[in-house]
């Protein structure tokens, strides 16, 4: 039967929590065009999970179990999602935008012959379905449709539906039992690790000043770092620069840093890409200084400054001297 | 080891983008390119691994004409040879057409590794790796942060979220996708420069692979993003918008 599927994420008994976003995302889609919605959690010894899910306002959760997905490889969560999509008939697959996600859905969809709609902000449906995904690191929006035949596939954005929105109801569980070889597997995979533990701990920041590629050369770092001084605020950085080795790679903040949420993050010379924003949309107050007045941190902010930091910065530090002595 | 690494020519970072005409794409016009910033890491791991285990670099790129000098570029950082499919609507295709596009070229070409950038900073969409792998029926690794060769085979270190990794061991021929800052990039040398002159470019055109499937998704149009929060903003002479600011960080937000 026709219907909204979302596959939701889990890792050792665990929701990962964008997973209830994408199923906020499916009821959306599934309410505007009359569908009913389907959640499905893929691993072993999931049921307890499926029941959970069932407590939502949906038609009915599948629990998806094989011992052989008890640990993540692409190999057999792609055979699983495929057996579950031509078992349900699902003409909407939705998934949570994970690292995950992201290594097995667009296999998934090829096997469909069709294409993962990656990374999706909103769904509007007057008309055609129309998925809006962001371009040039959120710079830009685009509306993209898709045709043919079979299944379409979408993964969805942090932060883009809204988990609390979801409804109680009492949706039925219903086992599937995928069927997987273990020669299907083609690769080895070890227990997940976390490098040594990290000597700065920017969760417990109150104040943070963050510096991104607006930069320019690790010789300039120095300024940033004397107005996180003048503020008294930890210093913090967007993935490119740590991956240039210009600050500590224990100062990241982003998808694969650190999340924080302090009363003030102030931005310097970030443009606001998605794997950034997701680390710290949460903070309190949000303070961004950038000379693209089209930067999609300015999205997040709630105060700027449109201007070259290398002006900014040296005036900022004055001011925050001068308003501290008085 | 024989590596392909597919590179894309992306516009530059910093470049203020404006939508075209027909709302469809963005004015290319007054735009400069630059290869994609994580494929510049794939690059640079795949001659580092010719470095310690001998073999070939192959760079490819499926680009409109000035796509040239990008490749050009990897030639001169030390990539052998390049392949070049010539394009020029890109924007036409989906990821399944594009991924087909190149796996047909690769498959020519039996490489042992492929590697490619996690994701494209212009469509962002982080799954053409993915999907090539599907297409030639080899294992891939996504998101990875190192690379050993043990043999036949691979055991690369994935990057999760929020801090986590995991070893994997995977069987060649292998696709990865290389996370950015994996390695520490090169430039190229004058001398560099000079043998990537004599280096081989073949260009071929979509005509010459196998035909891809039509695109099943369609970009429709795009737009700047509308703000949904509103910031105030202050701009003008620094000294005048630092007090500003100062004046809202002491007595607004209360942190100074």
């Amino acid at each position: 039967m026709s219907s909204v599927l979302v596959v939701m994420e889990q890792q050792g008994g665990k929701w990962h929590r964008m997973s209830w976003e994408a199923l906020a995302c499916g009821v959306e889609l599934g309410k505007q065009l009359g569908l009913p919605v389907e959640a499905a959690v893929v691993g072993s010894g999931v049921s307890g999970l499926a029941a959970e899910a069932a407590t939502k306002d949906i038609s009915k959760v599948y629990a998806v179990n094989h011992a052989l997905l008890e640990h993540y490889t692409s190999d057999a969560f792609t055979s699983a999602v495929e057996q579950l999509t031509k078992q349900t008939g699902a003409s909407f697959v939705l998934f949570p935008h994970t690292y995950q996600v992201r290594d097995f859905a667009p296999k998934v969809a090829t096997r469909f012959g069709r294409v993962l709609v990656s990374d999706v902000v909103s769904v509007r449906t007057s008309g055609a379905v129309t998925f809006v995904r962001q371009l040039f690191q959120g710079k830009m929006n685009a509306d993209f449709q898709v045709a043919g035949t079979g299944p379409t596939f979408a993964s969805i954005q942090a932060g883009a539906f809204r988990a609390d929105s979801l409804a109680a109801g009492s949706a039925a569980v219903s086992e599937f039992a995928p069927s997987i070889e273990a020669s299907i597997i083609r690769v080895k995979v070890d227990a997940p690790f976390r490098e040594s533990s990290r000597a700065v701990d920017l969760t417990a920041a109150e104040l943070i000043v963050s510096v991104g590629r607006g930069i320019k050369d690790k010789d300039n770092i120095h300024i940033v770092q004397e107005l996180a001084a003048a503020m008294g605020a930890e210093l913090a950085a967007s993935r490119p620069i740590c991956d240039a080795g210009w600050l500590p790679m224990e100062r990241q903040v982003g998808s694969s840093g650190q999340t924080v949420s302090p009363k003030v993050y102030m931005a310097v010379g970030i443009s606001g890409a998605i794997q950034h924003l997701v680390g710290m949309k949460g903070s309190k107050a949000i303070v961004a200084i950038n000379k693209d007045e089209n930067a999609p941190i300015f999205e997040v902010a709630d105060y700027g400054i449109i201007g070259d930091l290398f002006e900014v910065v040296p005036a900022l530090i004055a001011e925050v001297k001068k308003a501290k002595n008085s | 080891m024989k590596i392909i690494v597919a590179i894309k020519q992306v516009p530059t970072r910093d470049s203020q983008l404006r939508v075209d005409a027909d709302g469809k794409w963005i004015q290319e016009g007054d735009l400069t390119f630059e290869i994609n910033e994580p494929d510049a890491y794939a690059l640079e791991e795949a001659l580092q691994l010719k470095e310690k285990h001998g073999g070939e670099v192959i760079a490819l790129c499926l680009g409109p004409a000035r796509a040239a000098q990008t490749i050009r570029e990897a030639l001169a950082k030390g990539a052998d040879r390049a392949i070049h499919i010539e394009e020029e609507n890109l924007t036409g295709m989906d990821t399944l057409s594009i991924a087909s596009l190149l796996a047909s070229a690769m498959k020519a070409e039996s490489p042992d590794l492929i590697l490619t950038g996690l994701q494209s900073d212009d469509f962002g969409y982080g799954q053409t790796g993915v999907v090539m792998a599907e297409i030639l029926g080899i294992s891939h690794a996504t998101i990875i942060m190192q690379v050993e060769v043990n043999g036949g085979a691979l055991r690369v270190k994935r990057e999760l979220e929020d801090g986590w990794f995991q070893h994997m061991t995977i069987p060649t021929p292998a696709l990865l996708t290389i996370q950015s800052g994996i390695n520490k990039l090169r430039y190229a040398t004058l001398m560099g420069i000079k043998k990537a002159k004599t280096k081989e470019i073949k260009r071929i055109t979509t005509a010459d692979l196998a035909a891809a499937p039509a695109a099943a998704s369609t970009l429709d149009k795009v737009y700047m993003p509308q703000r949904t929060k509103q910031a105030m903003i202050f701009q003008g002479d620094p000294k005048v918008t630092a007090a500003q600011l100062v004046e809202k960080l002491k007595f607004e937000l209360r942190v100074i």
